[in-house]
């Protein structure tokens, strides 16, 4: 677009349009007030939690509301290792799933499976925790668990007694949650990749599975490492099915069958129920680490996939 | 020989990889379909007239149902679209016209932002300005949540939206005598507006099942709260409460919640599905 022939179209002259220009920019500032607002307001509602521990807040373990002793450590374990979980699953499915959609699949085959796995995506939080706790827990205490231990009981991460809701079953969760994020913005990110790669990779007589793994995924490889970010950006910010299968226990345990805690999943579930003012702002200080944690995490996924794909992701 | 066997070995790993990909995609829409599946063999059953017309009744009664949740939630998803759209709408104009240099691309990189802060990141912004110094639930802090949520969508969208509508179209309006006030209400945003509806229409669907932020703003309620001041019942809400109560009663009712919630996203989604075909059939003509 020729900007400078645009910008004279677009100067507003007329009293009417004066008005128009005032009311555009006062709406896009009051946007850019909210979202500043927004950060603001979370670091006041911490400030009695961060004034009183400080730093030691993230790495204290102790998470005592009867003793007003707040600390962070438990539910940063217990995000990071459930994200970990569910991007481990994910990413492998996600990515192998674009592959075919991308690549593979012919277009009447694609264009359906796409809009089903879209609509995975659109699927409420809460109906996937309906899911986890009715379906996947149980089957997770009688099935997969047990299965599990008796392969890999040997190590710490498989030991130890089983009660369906903990770390395994909210990261399976978050897995299918964050499925749909990584297989479609890897499928355009793959997708991006021009032709004549692909031509070129054939025409020297490769199969088209060496040419997938061997060219257009090497190629992709960035924008798809952004897909899998923006899908983990996605699982550490993940809160009521977190909340709803995990068990709710702020303590560390190796084992992934123990129940534990989420930096979302403890505000969700004691806020309201958070008695002194310390409280109430040791679990603001906790939203503000979340807000935080997926803003970086945000911003470098997106860089990723507009380095491959060019355009805002 | 030697060259045969690995031409074969090359030729059954390329079958076995894409049936791998195959199937990791059916894994994929397969989980769509279990989940679907669940919510309405267990769900079907809940969902009648009463269920969806009638109040709560407390613990130990049978019966009952979802009905203020269901108008609780239309209340607080139409006030806050009523908030977003015209703020949405107003930053993707200037987006759109004033699209360039510092202050628009630290806008953008705002409006990003905020589509990858988590919920409940969100619902405490709105318990810490509005619910807080009032000292009680309301909600209008829920519509203000669900604002901020649907925020993003909507500017990018518009943006998007408004930038596609070709430059020539917006001259002859202005050639003709319009100002730009008129020619973008007149000329430019009816242009856009299949897009801009496509956008609205997965905006709501992505609040709808919202539940985290609700937990400290709309809170619930057991009546037929219709004031927007006060504490009001949610059906997403009312699904989680549900879910881990112990009464199978409940848990029943949480299914048939689901099945409700469900439904109701699935046809947010293929509205706006179709939207989506409309728009690019307009700026195709």
């Amino acid at each position: 677009m020729d900007e400078p022939a645009f910008r004279r179209i677009a100067r507003f002259v007329s009293p009417v349009d004066r008005g128009f220009a005032a009311v555009v920019y006062g709406g896009s500032a009051l946007f850019a007030v909210l979202i500043v607002g927004l950060f603001i307001e979370l670091v006041l509602g911490s400030w009695p939690s961060l004034r009183a521990f400080g730093p030691s807040f993230i790495w204290k373990s102790a998470w005592d509301p009867v003793a007003s002793k707040f600390g962070a450590l438990p539910m940063i374990y217990g995000t990071v290792v459930t994200s970990f979980i569910a991007i481990l699953l994910a990413s492998f499915v996600g990515i192998m799933a674009a592959v075919f959609l991308a690549d593979f699949a012919p277009r009447w085959i694609a264009a359906p499976l796409s809009f089903l796995i879209e609509l995975l995506a659109a699927v409420p939080s809460v109906v996937y925790g309906l899911w986890g706790l009715f379906v996947l827990a149980p089957l997770v205490r009688t099935t997969i668990g047990p299965v599990l231990q008796h392969l890999l009981g040997w190590t710490p991460l498989f030991a130890g007694p089983i009660y369906g809701v903990g770390l395994l079953t909210a990261g399976i969760i978050l897995a299918l949650m964050i499925v749909p994020t990584v297989t479609a913005i890897s499928r355009d990110v793959i997708a991006a990749i021009p032709r004549d790669l692909r031509e070129a990779s054939m025409a020297l007589g490769s199969t088209k599975w060496e040419t997938a793994t061997r060219v257009v995924l090497p190629a992709a490889r960035v924008g798809i490492f952004g897909a899998c970010v923006l899908g983990l950006g996605r699982a550490l910010g993940e809160t009521i099915a977190v909340t709803m299968v995990i068990g709710n226990r702020p303590e560390i345990s190796a084992s992934l069958f123990a129940p534990s805690y989420t930096l979302a999943s403890v505000i969700a579930n004691e806020f309201t129920e958070a008695t002194s003012a310390v409280y109430i702002s040791a679990l603001i200080e906790l939203g503000l680490i979340l807000f935080v944690v997926s803003i970086v995490v945000n911003a470098v996924a997106r860089l990723m996939i507009w380095s491959v794909r060019g355009s805002r992701a | 020989m030697i060259g045969t066997a690995r031409l074969r070995r090359r030729r059954v790993s390329a079958s076995a990889g894409a049936a791998l990909t195959l199937l990791c995609a059916l894994l994929a829409a397969g989980a769509l379909l279990v989940i679907l599946g669940y919510v309405v063999v267990q769900g079907i059953g809940a969902v009648n007239w009463a269920f969806l017309t009638q109040l709560p009744r407390p613990v130990g009664m049978t019966g009952g149902g979802v009905g203020n949740g269901i108008l609780g939630t239309i209340i607080i998803i139409a006030i806050a679209a009523a908030m977003a759209i015209p703020l949405g709408l107003l930053t993707g104009i200037y987006l759109a016209l004033f699209g360039r240099g510092t202050i628009p691309e630290a806008l953008r990189f705002l409006s990003d932002v905020l589509s990858g802060v988590p919920s409940i990141a969100i619902g405490l912004f709105a318990y810490t300005v509005l619910v807080a110094p009032l000292k009680h639930f309301s909600a209008f802090s829920a519509s203000f949540a669900f604002m901020m949520l649907m925020l993003p969508l909507l500017v990018r969208t518009s943006e998007q939206a408004i930038r596609s509508v070709p430059q020539t179209v917006r001259e002859g309006a202005l050639a003709l005598g319009m100002s730009n006030f008129r020619a973008t209400m007149r000329v430019v945003l009816p242009t856009a507006r299949p897009a801009i509806i496509t956008a609205l229409l997965l905006a709501i669907a992505r609040v709808t099942g919202e539940t985290a932020p609700l937990l400290f703003t709309a809170f619930g309620s057991q009546f037929w709260e219709t004031n927007p001041g006060r504490p009001m019942a949610v059906l997403a809400l009312q699904v989680f409460n549900y879910a881990i109560s112990p009464y199978a009663n409940w848990q029943a009712q949480a299914w048939g919640g689901a099945l409700l919630l469900i439904v109701a996203v699935l046809i947010l989604s293929l509205g706006a599905r179709y939207m989506l075909s409309q728009a690019s059939r307009r700026l195709e003509s």
